[in-house]
């Protein structure tokens, strides 16, 4: 079997066996096919890409296709311990929204994100320029990504709609920062629960 | 001609005849009754691989395939059964079967109530979708298939795969419904109500016993079937294909055939009328009607869902508005509530509610995948 990505590997290390896990917005079904063979763990992706949800049909992970700005009507509060949105939230448009859903489905909340503050974005601004960067790899005028935000804004973000941060890991090019993460991790991964 | 490698190729129907009398769940007793089915491809030895395909309003047990080279038509859904097509041939033992009530041989009104001498006619009693998997049950216990690789069905076809894993929970791997509802809403149950009445007050409808009269009500079942067929069809779709185009130049005052879409439909309703029994048409829409089976489980679907160890794929179609999306994704509500494996795809397509038959391409693809996977996990 193929090595997982290294963010969602993080991501796999926090869950813990034989639980209920949503993934929004997850692709073709990487992490949750992982989880099912090595951690027995259930649950359903939810996914809008047609493509991608073929190939989560085809990994044999249980795919919602829907369009996670409409929200998680249609699943009960606290049904699931964890809710998953990886590398997704930077491109939504009701960023508040899917956090008071996810609080309110799951009793854990994992959410990952390019880091803004991750030093050649600052240095690209700082010489007057957008910045593009291996996360963030579009120009301003192309880019799905409309909620750009460092790890300090995300996590007082976290903490306005009564979220408490029980783990956090910044990465960059698959390894893990501990010295300076939000100026020297470009990938930021923060797990959280109700306060 | 060359043979199609993709197609089952040369198909014959089959008759299951059966002694036991099937006690209806509106209360009537049909005391013998007989089935009419095809099968394709091979049972395997641990008798894992078998699907049966249910049919919908006006279909039929002649699923894939013709029974003779130069038929027009092949089975109604030859598109997705044969070698190499989604619900493979070559990995899947596929059985369809004509529906009780059914006008394709399967016992219904046309058909001669032995206790008379005559066509069971208004004497056939109504048959509603979980009849109809009780009698399933029965053919399956005659092929002997324990269990099901997946049962598969599209709209009405949709409800007996749903209701298959109400019913019998144990003996569904996999069930497939597609472009189908958990329930009628009001304006479905008017369309067919609209339908029946159609033929109900045709002068050559004798109250269901025409056949002695060697009539059948044949305007009254042509207009059901071009109202119904109208509420198949998207108005994307309708527009596309005949837009306001005449027959003929310029407008002729008169209340004739001068639309495409009138004479499409007026050619549609007759064809439909020549082969199919009215009496048979009847019965279907009230079935659908009918069909709710929450009903025994306090209005609950999880509930009624809760037996039932089998996976679901429940796929709709976005111009689909006869059974739109938002129906699929109460009986997707229902499973997740119940905790049960579920997969959900809404597919883009002009066709509407027929689109179930069509082969748009994402929907070919999504069937495909999933059903490999079903091969593989019952080692077909």
């Amino acid at each position: 079997m193929s090595e997982l990505r290294p963010d969602l590997a993080r991501i796999a290390g926090w869950i813990a066996p034989e639980s209920r896990v949503l993934d929004l917005g997850c692709g073709d079904g990487e992490l949750l096919a992982h989880l099912r063979d090595h951690k027995q763990v259930s649950g359903y992706g939810i996914e809008i890409d047609m493509d991608s949800v073929i190939g989560a049909v085809g990994r044999g992970v249980n795919v919602i296709q829907r369009d996670l700005e409409s929200g998680l009507a249609g699943f009960e509060a606290s049904s699931f311990d964890y809710v998953v949105l990886s590398l997704t939230i930077q491109s939504m448009r009701h960023v508040e929204a899917i956090i008071d859903e996810m609080l309110r489905v799951g009793r854990t909340g994992i959410v990952t994100f390019p880091n803004f503050g991750y030093w050649e974005n600052r240095w690209q601004l700082a010489l007057g320029r957008m910045p593009v960067s291996e996360t963030i790899p579009y120009q301003w005028y192309n880019t799905p990504n409309i909620h750009l935000c460092t790890l300090n804004d995300f996590d007082a973000l976290l903490v306005s709609h009564g979220a408490r941060i029980t783990s956090q890991i910044v990465m960059h090019q698959g390894r893990r920062i501990t010295f300076l993460p939000n100026l020297l991790g470009s990938l930021a991964l923060v797990r959280f629960e109700k306060d | 001609m060359t043979p199609d490698p993709h197609s089952v190729g040369i198909v014959s129907a089959q008759c299951a005849e059966f002694d036991e009398p099937l006690v209806l769940q509106g209360g009537a007793v049909i005391p013998r009754y007989q089935l009419m089915y095809e099968t394709y491809g091979t049972l395997n030895a641990e008798r894992s691989n078998a699907i049966l395909i249910c049919h919908a309003l006006s279909g039929s047990h002649h699923v894939a395939g013709r029974y003779q080279p130069d038929d027009k038509y092949p089975g109604w859904w030859d598109t997705m059964i044969g070698p190499g097509k989604p619900i493979d041939t070559n990995r899947f033992f596929v059985v369809g079967v004509n529906n009780l009530g059914g006008c394709h041989g399967s016992t219904g009104p046309s058909s001669i109530n032995p206790a008379t001498g005559q066509p069971w006619g208004s004497g056939f009693p109504v048959v509603v979708v979980n009849d109809w998997v009780h009698a399933q049950a029965r053919l399956a216990d005659r092929l002997g298939i324990e269990r099901w690789a997946a049962v598969i069905g599209g709209s009405l076809g949709g409800m007996q795969a749903l209701r298959w894993t109400v019913t019998f929970p144990h003996r569904v791997r996999h069930c497939l419904s597609i472009a189908s509802a958990p329930k009628l809403t009001a304006q479905n149950i008017a369309f067919n109500d609209v339908a029946r009445n159609a033929i109900l007050t045709d002068p050559e409808f004798h109250g269901g016993d025409y056949y002695q009269h060697g009539v059948w009500p044949k305007r009254g079942l042509k207009l059901a079937r071009m109202l119904g067929h109208i509420t198949y069809l998207s108005d994307e779709g309708l527009g596309g294909k005949f837009g306001r185009q005449l027959l003929a130049e310029g407008y002729q005052f008169g209340y004739g055939t001068e639309f495409e879409i009138e004479s499409y439909l007026r050619y549609q309703g007759d064809r439909f009328a020549d082969v199919f029994d009215a009496n048979s048409y009847l019965l279907m829409t009230k079935a659908l009607d009918y069909f709710d089976p929450a009903r025994h489980y306090g209005g609950s679907l999880p509930a009624a869902l809760a037996a039932s160890p089998a996976k679901y794929l429940i796929v709709a179609f976005t111009t689909d508005w006869r059974f739109s999306p938002e129906r699929s994704k109460e009986t997707v509500k229902a499973l997740l509530d119940a905790k049960k494996p579920v997969v959900y795809a809404e597919i883009e397509s002009v066709h509407g509610h027929d689109a179930f038959l069509m082969t748009d391409e994402p929907y070919m693809r999504l069937m495909d995948a999933y059903l490999k996977r079903v091969a593989e996990e019952v080692g077909a």
